[in-house]
């Protein structure tokens, strides 16, 4: 500080202030500058000719006034391996995955797809309290996860704790990956901005993975951004970025394979937007005929639908024909059936783990409170329905 | 000058004497370190003692923290256990430091949804050992926007343990049982605290000095009434009950030390011996601290033995005034708590 007061005074006033200015700039620990880390490498402070010096961006200097201009016409194109009848584009992108695997794709999704229907008609009949479909997005689910290891992580949101644990496993060298699952809308919040800065600037091995489906529940994109989607926001955070087809379940899992490969060997972070459409409503908490016409459902339902796709695919390779998609049918149908009827005869939790896990360990108050509870239903077991709770 | 050389020139008979009437023990002078210190020394053992722990935080690394609560420790363990982090907010133990807890109503979302509910709903499977620290309430001419007292707020969630230190000691031991808790706990220090010296006992200087989270402390034993409060009023309620003292009034204070979980144990046995209750915190009446205690006592044994209502001592229900008049006059100062001891004592 004294070395910069003492230069302003030297100088010229002006000039003695940019300087000292400089001087400031130069000295080791003052903020944010003169860091150890290594990848941002600050250009080197030669002499004041004319080349930028600032440490905020690298770039060249330019005498014209122009604005960048958002590129929303022609946005970020979007990668796929397979057309509308399943026929692969471009031979070198073919995945050549083997038949076992290309089943077992079709099978997750449409086996998906039979849960949805059996689930969300359980909750019209109050038999589960809340449901959410899947409808036209089984691809991004079901492509990504196939090209992901065992033991990577998957959050269904909680976009600045996947980013957490991401940080971990780089520190643990543990070679897992952690993807992060989520919406077009989920975007708009003020964590997202927070999980993209913080895992570009910490180097974490993590996969943002942006479900782009038309609809944030009512909103429209239209509403939600003015921007090229999602993917155009990654390079501002200096992140990898991909736009996919969605609905084509190759696509998604080539890019996931890649992005995976890479976010692990290079402890980057990658964002992939799988552009895709909501088929079904939100949730069973709503009703999507009040803010869309049923022709653009039927459009994307009957034109473009990942399960559609795959099983083109799986007919022109000979792997699957009608005899067999009747069969899973039925038999994907009986195994949720059964499942379903599995849990609901099953008991609901002893009464007692009300109070746990509140903490590690229990604290006195709750203790208390557990042992309460558990004198009254001795004494008023018989007005309770204790035989549906486990003992 | 004069009085060293005068030291110096006494015979070391006089000299031992002088000493033998200071100290009882032949040990060296007692251990003076600011709270400031005792954070960073708790931070540092833990940091040595269990490599998972790391700190992050904006400017703790090589500027040494915001507050230089964290001196030192950049230079010791480098850029892999102390982090910078940018400005907006498994297996591993963190320790996140905000420059106040003000700042960290900006990702409460995640102190509360991610951190205090994450092991109820994950059944016991996802624990979350973090630490969240940073100074807390009212400073000096900060202003409303970086002024306000959090203790309520986190207390009032269940999954997040709170400790709120008065002193060195408490500073060290509580830091130190805050990185060894498994559950999320929230450590509101105070800013003008950091800079004052406490004598810090010997077992304080030991690497294992731990202070148990949910034990009060009481800090002066008194018979007339009792006087509890945490963090910097602590100080003010012992001047308090020293000026009472020369007044035959005689203040049980206690140090809370933790505000979840409360001990109200200490505070009850208290209750029932002084027949009288004071509680005095930095923070807004409505809601605070002192409206729990005053609760509790009411749902307890203790009920029985108040020959008053208790009393609150709190800070002004106004968003922290800038000028510093009427700032001095916002907090609860030692003539607020002797005030409001002797309403209740009725003298």
């Amino acid at each position: 500080m004294a070395v910069a007061i003492a230069a302003a005074r030297v100088w010229r006033l002006n000039r003695g202030l940019s300087q000292a200015a400089l001087l400031l700039l130069r000295q080791p620990g003052a903020r944010g500058l003169a860091r150890s880390h290594p990848p941002r490498q600050q250009q080197q402070f030669s002499s004041l000719d004319d080349k930028p010096q600032f440490p905020g961006a690298s770039a060249e200097f330019i005498d014209k006034l122009e604005f960048i201009q958002p590129n929303v016409i022609s946005g970020i194109p979007i990668y796929r391996v397979m057309d509308r009848q399943g026929q692969i584009i471009n031979p070198s992108e073919d995945p050549h995955l083997p038949k076992e695997k290309v089943l077992k794709l079709y099978k997750s999704m449409t086996l998906l797809n039979t849960m949805d229907r059996i689930l969300y008609e359980s909750q019209r009949q109050g038999r589960i309290s809340f449901y959410m479909t899947n409808y036209g997005e089984e691809g991004t689910h079901v492509g990504s996860a196939a090209a992901l290891d065992n033991t990577d992580l998957v959050f269904g949101q909680y976009r600045e704790a996947a980013v957490g644990a991401a940080y971990a496993a780089k520190r643990a060298n543990a070679n897992r990956v952690v993807i992060c699952y989520f919406g077009e809308g989920a975007a708009s919040e003020g964590d997202a901005h927070a999980g993209f800065n913080f895992a570009a600037t910490l180097e974490c091995p993590i996969i943002f993975f942006c479900r782009n489906n038309g609809y944030a529940i009512s909103t429209p994109t239209s509403e939600q951004y003015r921007g090229d989607g999602i993917a155009a926001r990654g390079p501002g955070y200096g992140i990898m970025s991909i736009r996919v087809d969605g609905n084509d379940v190759f696509a998604v899992y080539n890019a996931t394979k890649e992005a995976r490969r890479r976010a692990v060997a290079e402890n980057q972070p990658f964002l992939i937007e799988a552009m895709t459409y909501r088929i079904g409503h939100h949730s069973t908490s709503d009703d999507s005929s009040a803010y869309r016409s049923v022709d653009e459902v039927n459009y994307w339902d009957k034109q473009d639908h990942p399960i559609s796709r795959l099983r083109h695919y799986l007919l022109s390779q000979g792997w699957w024909d009608e005899e067999q998609e009747k069969a899973w049918r039925k038999q994907s149908r009986r195994k949720v059936m059964e499942a379903f009827e599995q849990a609901e005869r099953k008991p609901k939790p002893n009464p007692n783990l009300l109070f746990s896990d509140v903490y590690q360990e229990m604290p006195a108050q709750l203790r208390k409170q557990q042992e309460s509870l558990a004198r009254h239903l001795q004494t008023y077991g018989e007005h309770y329905p204790l035989d549906h709770f486990d003992k | 000058m004069a009085a060293v050389s005068g030291l110096v020139r006494r015979p070391l008979r006089e000299v031992s004497g002088l000493l033998k009437r200071r100290f009882h023990w032949t040990a060296p002078a007692a251990l003076q370190v600011t709270v400031r210190d005792a954070i960073n020394q708790g931070m540092d053992e833990e940091l040595e003692r269990d490599e998972k722990v790391f700190l992050l935080g904006e400017e703790v690394a090589q500027y040494d923290g915001a507050y230089k609560v964290s001196r030192g420790l950049w230079k010791k363990y480098g850029d892999k256990r102390i982090i910078d982090t940018p400005i907006s907010e498994a297996g591993l133990r963190p320790i996140c430091e905000f420059m106040t807890f003000n700042f960290s109503m900006q990702a409460i979302d995640q102190v509360i949804n991610s951190a205090a509910k994450t092991y109820y709903m994950s059944g016991g499977l996802q624990p979350v050992p973090i630490v969240f620290r940073g100074p807390n309430g009212a400073s000096a001419g900060v202003a409303a926007q970086h002024s306000q007292c959090f203790a309520a707020w986190y207390g009032h969630c269940p999954g997040l343990k709170v400790v709120s230190p008065w002193n060195s000691e408490d500073a060290k031991g509580l830091i130190k049982s805050a990185i060894r808790d498994n559950n999320p706990v929230v450590v509101l220090e105070n800013e003008l605290m950091y800079g004052v010296p406490f004598e810090f006992p010997p077992e304080a200087q030991s690497k294992d000095f731990l202070i148990p989270i949910g034990k009060a402390k009481i800090e002066r034993q008194g018979t007339h009434i009792t006087v509890v409060s945490h963090s910097r009023p602590v100080g003010h309620c012992l001047e308090a009950a020293a000026v009472l003292s020369k007044e035959g009034v005689e203040c049980e204070v206690i140090n809370m030390r933790t505000i979840r979980p409360m001990d109200m144990e200490t505070i009850e046995a208290s209750v029932m011996k002084t027949n009288h209750l004071v509680t005095v915190e930095g923070g807004w009446p409505q809601f605070g601290v002192g409206a729990e205690i005053c609760a509790r006592i009411m749902e307890g044994p203790a009920f029985n033995f108040l020959d008053a209502p208790a009393v609150r001592v709190t800070g002004a229900d106004v968003p922290m005034p800038y000028a510093k008049i009427l700032e001095d006059n916002s907090i609860p100062q030692v003539k607020d708590i002797i005030f409001a001891i002797k309403k209740t004592l009725n003298i």
